[in-house]
């Protein structure tokens, strides 16, 4: 589910003015990508925090007033214990007891495929946060089909590391998918991206009916053949 | 007006009732004079009062490192040490004291007698001024309002601009909210514990059993009973014996006593006390009643009864925390019936919708309501980590300058 760690990685180049430049531990591939779509200083809630990595690094590095929700006790007391204003809880249920727009963005990180009731969540998320950032595996990355289509095997992939019947992974879906879903829903893309299994992202390109385009880039169906995984940054028309 | 001793217990003195004789707190009071009487929410003022205190640890020369504690309904001063008036280790030792979740090594702890408390703070069997007897229930009917007012005076007394930390559990927590509302400025965290914004039916219920169950007992006179030197024991003691139940959890009970008799093989086919946990409860009720005022329990279970917070403030619990800056770390537990995690959530809520800053966990526990009060790791836990992020924050890490 948790894309690779890098054991030490040198801050990537999002400067707040404020922030020290320092060396940290623990920070995934994707946090860069998922903090380039956060405005700094602005009002953000993570859903599924874990220990407060992701929190923590926006801190650091975009100067974010953060809040956290997280099911397990561990990972709110490690969070609580960093100075992380984070509250024990279930996104599928929990969501509701936040005001109206009381985020400019909510993030949902590597999360999605294992709520109950993603689609509710998204909407939930896009209730108190004027925008949502939506992180998730790809199900269409060519591995999986590779392993699915051919060796006639549940998929084993660096995002998708854990055997089926071990995996709390309940709802995949490919990021053919979840654009389709998120038109449906009436969400306009701001901006998507893939992921490959080094943290590299590359654009999705301009597809009809997504509104205004954001430059060129991969094709939604090539992005869904080589992404490793999808990142989204969404609002509401 | 207010006098500090030290109580270290003589060392040739034989450790008894598990009291840590090492422990060393000091006992204070302070008063509340008839020049700056303190203004009720009944509408009515009181004055003279008299507070005492137990404080542990050392005040930094900033003043910045000093944490209230609030004490439950049947709680007092001695959180630590030995308690001067029953003779038992101090309530809550398990979370104060050397290298603990409050680390006396770091903080500067401060504990009063809540307002009505009468072990030691003016109560209704304190003699009223202005008639030269016992107040009984000439006392005011007060509210956790009124406690936190006073906790306040000894606190600006003490030359405390700001408490690095308001925290307690239960009717302590009620304080704890009460503190971060009235005087948000002075509060630079706050953890209530297994508590709610507003007393329930269902507790207003069981708090009626009790007073009710004193008041139906003969010797409780109409409050009066100090003239006649008769305490209405049994009155008392049934009420602490229901309160009790509550406090603790189906499983904690069952796990203790299941249907165990009581020194005997058989039931005794009478009213006896045959099970454990007859036996048990009784001997809450018993020890209770040489230790608690009868009236003092009166007016503390009207004022948590009372305690709604929302209602000053439009009935909405948020607008009670707009602009506040205070952080919050809510605990709750999983068997707490008493305050359960869903009224301490309302709280997280509230927080939330008024954007204050607030952490929360549910601590998984079959101890129910009392788990405050036990080990509790997880809650050290949660609560250790978030006062030591706040220390960090507020420059309370390394040496505490003396």
């Amino acid at each position: 589910m948790s894309s690779s760690t890098n054991e030490t990685m040198e801050i990537p180049p999002f400067k707040t003015g404020t922030a020290p430049r320092l060396r940290l531990t623990g920070i995934r591939s994707d946090f860069p990508i998922l903090a380039g779509m956060v405005k700094p200083h602005s009002k953000v809630l993570d859903i599924g925090c874990g220990d407060g990595d992701l929190l923590h690094f926006l801190a650091l590095e975009r100067g974010v007033d953060g809040r956290g929700m997280e099911l397990s006790q561990d990972g709110v007391n490690a969070s609580v214990s960093r100075g992380l204003a984070v509250v024990q809880g279930d996104a599928d249920t929990d969501l509701v007891d936040y005001p109206d727009d009381a985020f400019d963005v909510v993030i949902l990180s590597q999360s999605l495929q294992v709520l109950h009731y993603p689609r509710k969540v998204l909407e939930q998320m896009l209730r108190t946060g004027r925008q949502a950032i939506v992180s998730f595996p790809n199900f269409g990355y060519w591995r999986v089909r590779l392993d699915l289509g051919l060796r006639g095997r549940m998929p084993l992939t660096s995002d998708l590391p854990v055997p089926w019947y071990d995996t709390a992974n309940i709802h995949l879906c490919t990021i053919l998918d979840f654009m389709e879903m998120c038109e449906d829903m009436g969400l306009n893309i701001e901006q998507g991206l893939t992921l490959d299994r080094k943290g590299n992202a590359k654009s999705i390109g301009p597809v009809l009916g997504f509104g205004p385009g954001f430059g060129r880039g991969l094709s939604p169906g090539w992005a869904n053949l080589i992404g490793e995984q999808g990142v989204f940054l969404l609002q509401k028309k | 007006m207010t006098t500090a001793s030290e109580t270290k217990s003589e060392p040739d003195e034989t450790p008894k009732n598990g009291v840590d004789h090492t422990i060393t707190a000091s006992q204070g009071t302070f008063s509340v004079t008839e020049a700056h009487p303190l203004s009720l929410d009944s509408g009515r003022t009181l004055s003279p009062i008299n507070v005492a205190y137990q404080t542990q640890g050392v005040l930094n020369v900033d003043k910045s490192n000093a944490i209230l504690v609030c004490h439950a309904l049947t709680g007092d001063q001695f959180f630590s040490g030995r308690n001067l008036l029953t003779d038992r280790p101090g309530w809550w030792e398990t979370m104060i004291g050397p290298g603990k979740t409050l680390d006396t090594d770091r903080y500067f702890i401060i504990c009063s007698n809540v307002l009505g408390g009468c072990m030691g703070t003016t109560g209704p069997k304190d003699i009223d001024a202005g008639t030269g007897k016992p107040f009984g229930l000439n006392f005011p009917v007060i509210t956790i309002a009124d406690m936190v007012r006073l906790q306040k005076r000894l606190i600006d007394h003490l030359g405390i601009e700001q408490l690095f930390c308001v925290t307690g559990g239960s009717m302590g927590g009620m304080q704890v909210l009460q503190w971060a509302a009235s005087y948000p400025e002075a509060v630079y965290v706050a953890a209530p514990i297994a508590t709610a914004a507003r007393h329930s039916a269902q507790n207003i219920g069981f708090h009626e059993v009790g007073r009710q169950a004193i008041m139906a007992d003969p010797d409780w006179h109409g409050g009066d009973y100090y003239a006649r030197g008769v305490v209405p024991k049994r009155g008392l003691a049934v009420a602490r014996m229901a309160a009790h139940i509550t406090y603790l959890s189906e499983t904690a009970l069952q796990d203790k006593f299941d249907r165990n008799l009581q020194d005997r093989s058989k039931v005794s086919f009478g009213f006896d006390a045959d099970f454990q946990v007859e036996s048990y409860l009784h001997h809450q009720g018993s020890s209770f009643v040489d230790r608690f005022d009868a009236n003092s329990y009166l007016y503390i279970t009207r004022a948590m009864d009372y305690f709604d917070l929302a209602a000053g403030y439009d009935g909405v619990l948020a607008n009670a925390f707009r602009g506040v800056e205070t952080e919050f770390c809510i605990v709750s537990f999983t068997s707490d019936w008493l305050y359960p995690t869903a009224e301490n959530k309302a709280v997280v809520r509230a927080l939330n919708a008024a954007a204050a800053k607030a952490s929360f966990v549910e601590v998984e526990s079959d101890k129910g309501h009392n788990a405050f009060l036990l080990e509790e790791p997880e809650m050290f836990t949660t609560l250790g980590g978030f006062l030591r992020a706040a220390a960090v924050r507020r420059g309370l890490v390394g040496p505490v300058r003396r």
